[in-house]
C-alpha cells in the first residue's frame, strides 16, 4: 500500500502553480458562457425565423458541433485559424475562439427549447397590441425565455467548466496543467492528480447544490 | 485551396506514395509498409474498442445506480444503497472527464497494483464508462419517477416483492422509456472517447495529432478523423433506433416528457 504525502501542497505552491491555470480556466468558463449566451441567442433565432436562408445555416452549424468531440474542435481551430489570418495564434487565444464556438452550438438549443416553453399566446398577444417583431422577442418572450432557462443555462456552465480541462490538447495552462506541472516539479504526480480531481469536484459539486437552489426560486409559478 | 487526399496512400516512415493504400488491411501485398490509411483504419478500431468497452460498463453500471436510487426507503439496507448510489452519480459527474481518465491511469493502479497489467485503453474504458454511468443514472431515475406511482402500488398489490415489482413491472417500463436520451449519452460516450489521447492509447484523435505534424495535410487528417467519429455515433444512433422500434410497447406511445430530454 502506498502512502500519501500531501504537505507539500502549500500556499506557495497554490500561487505559484495552480492559481495561474484557475484563473484561466474561470476566465476561458465566463467568456465562454457569454459569448455562447449572445450567440446562441442569435443562432435560435435564426432557426426559429421560418426564413430557410437563415434556418439552414444555423441547424447545418448547430448538428456539426454537436457531432464533433470538443477535443477536436480545439484541435481543427488550433489548425485553421492561423491558416486563415496567415500568422500563430496563441494556445489561449484559440482556446477561447474555440469554446465560444462551440458553446454557442449548445446554447443555442437551450435558448431555443427556452422561447417554445413560453405559451404560444403570450406572443400573440404582443402582436395583437401592435409590437413589432424585435419588441415582442425583447420585452415579453425572451425575458420569460430567460427566466425559464436559468437552471439550465448554469447547468451546461458547470459542463463547460469541466470541458475547459481538454485544452489540455492543445496546451493551454489551465487548472489541471498548473497541477499537472506542479506535480512533475516536485515529483509527486500521484498526489496532485487527486488533489486535481479534489478541486474539480468541491467546485462543480458546490456549483450544482448552488444551481438546484435557484431552480426552485426563479420557476415560474403559472 | 486543394484537398490532397493523396496523403493516405503515402507509407508512414518514408512519407512515399505506397502500391496499394489498403495494402496492410487487406494483405494485398504483405511486405509493404503500411500507409496512413491502414493506420488511420487502425485508430478507428481503438476508438470503437475503447468506447464500446466503456458503453458496456456504463450501461451496466447506470442501470444498477439508477434503480438503486428510486428504491423505497423502508429499511437500512434501502438506506444505504440509496446514499451509496447518489454518491456515486455526484462523485462522477463532478469530475472532468480527462481528470478521471488521468485517476484510472497513473493513481489508482498505485494503490490496486493488480490493475498495473490492465492494457492502458482497458482503464480508458473504465474510466469512461464510469463517467457516463452517472449520467446514465440520473437518465434512468428520471425514466422511473416518470411513471404513473400507480405501477409501483399495482405490482405491490399484487403481494410482488420489491425486486419482483422492479423485474416484472417497473424496470421493462422505465428502460424502454430510457432509450432516447441513452442514445445521446451513448453518442457522448463516443465522442468522449477521444480523451483516451492523452494517456497514448493510439484511437482517432491521437492519429489526428501525430499525422498532422508528420504530413503537415492537416486538414484532410482531420477531416478523415471527423468523418469517422461522425459516423461511428451516428451507427449507434441508428442501432439505438432499431432497438427502440424492436422493443416498443404495442399501443403504447412514448411519453414526451420534458423532463427527460436532457
Amino acid at each position: 500500500m502506498l502512502s500519501l504525502d500531501l504537505s507539500f501542497y502549500n500556499w506557495e505552491l497554490f500561487t505559484n502553480y495552480i492559481l495561474k491555470g484557475l484563473l484561466f480556466s474561470v476566465q476561458l468558463t465566463v467568456l465562454a458562457t457569454v459569448g455562447g449566451i449572445i450567440f446562441g441567442t442569435l443562432l435560435a433565432l435564426m432557426r426559429l425565423s421560418g426564413k430557410s436562408s437563415l434556418v439552414y445555416p444555423a441547424t447545418f452549424y448547430v448538428n456539426t458541433m454537436r457531432s464533433i468531440p470538443l477535443v477536436m474542435v480545439i484541435l481543427w481551430f488550433f489548425l485553421l485559424i492561423p491558416m486563415l489570418i496567415g500568422r500563430p495564434i496563441g494556445a489561449d487565444l484559440s482556446a477561447t475562439i474555440t469554446f465560444i464556438a462551440f458553446e454557442a452550438a449548445f446554447f443555442s438549443e437551450i435558448v431555443r427549447a427556452g422561447i417554445q416553453s413560453v405559451p404560444r399566446g403570450q406572443g400573440y398577444a404582443a402582436e395583437a397590441l401592435g409590437m413589432t417583431y424585435g419588441q415582442n422577442m425583447r420585452l415579453i418572450v425572451l425575458p420569460q425565455a430567460f427566466r425559464n432557462m436559468i437552471p439550465v443555462f448554469m447547468t451546461q456552465t458547470i459542463i463547460l467548466f469541466q470541458d475547459t480541462s481538454l485544452v489540455y490538447a492543445i496546451g493551454a495552462y489551465d487548472l489541471l496543467k498548473g497541477f499537472e506541472i506542479a506535480g512533475k516539479n516536485y515529483g509527486r504526480p500521484i498526489e496532485t492528480y487527486i488533489l486535481a480531481a479534489a478541486t474539480y469536484f468541491v467546485i462543480c459539486f458546490s456549483l450544482s447544490k448552488i444551481v438546484r437552489k435557484i431552480q426552485a426560486k426563479v420557476a415560474i409559478i403559472r | 485551396m486543394a484537398l490532397d487526399l493523396g496523403v493516405f496512400c503515402k507509407n508512414t516512415l518514408d512519407g512515399e506514395v505506397v502500391d496499394h493504400c489498403f495494402s496492410a488491411i487487406f494483405g494485398l501485398a504483405k511486405n509493404s509498409d503500411p500507409s496512413y490509411l491502414d493506420w488511420l483504419m487502425k485508430a478507428w478500431g481503438w476508438t470503437l474498442a475503447v468506447a464500446g468497452l466503456g458503453l458496456t460498463i456504463a450501461l451496466i453500471l447506470g442501470v444498477v445506480m439508477g434503480t438503486l436510487r428510486t428504491l423505497p426507503n423502508n429499511g437500512s439496507l434501502s438506506g444505504w444503497l440509496v446514499r451509496l448510489s447518489t454518491s456515486w452519480v455526484e462523485l462522477f459527474r463532478n469530475i472532468p472527464i480527462l481528470v478521471q481518465v488521468f485517476l484510472w491511469y497513473h493513481v489508482i493502479p498505485a494503490f490496486i497494483p493488480p490493475l498495473k497489467a490492465f492494457p492502458s485503453y482497458w482503464l480508458v474504458s473504465i474510466a469512461l464508462g464510469f463517467f457516463t454511468s452517472a449520467r446514465i443514472a440520473e437518465q434512468v431515475r428520471a425514466g422511473i419517477q416518470a411513471l404513473p406511482s400507480g405501477q409501483r402500488a399495482a405490482a405491490t398489490a399484487l403481494g410482488l416483492t420489491t425486486a419482483q415489482s422492479y423485474r416484472y413491472v417497473i424496470l421493462p417500463m422505465a428502460l424502454r422509456i430510457v432509450i432516447p436520451p441513452l442514445t445521446s449519452e451513448s453518442m457522448n460516450l463516443i465522442k468522449n472517447s477521444s480523451v483516451a489521447f492523452a494517456v497514448s492509447v493510439p484511437e482517432l484523435t491521437l492519429f489526428a495529432m501525430q499525422a498532422q505534424e508528420e504530413t503537415s495535410h492537416g486538414v484532410e487528417i482531420y477531416l478523415a478523423v471527423t468523418f469517422l467519429y461522425a459516423l461511428s455515433a451516428f451507427a449507434v444512433n441508428r442501432v439505438m433506433a432499431l432497438i427502440e422500434k424492436r422493443t416498443r410497447i404495442p399501443g403504447f406511445i412514448a411519453s414526451n416528457d420534458a423532463s427527460l430530454a436532457h
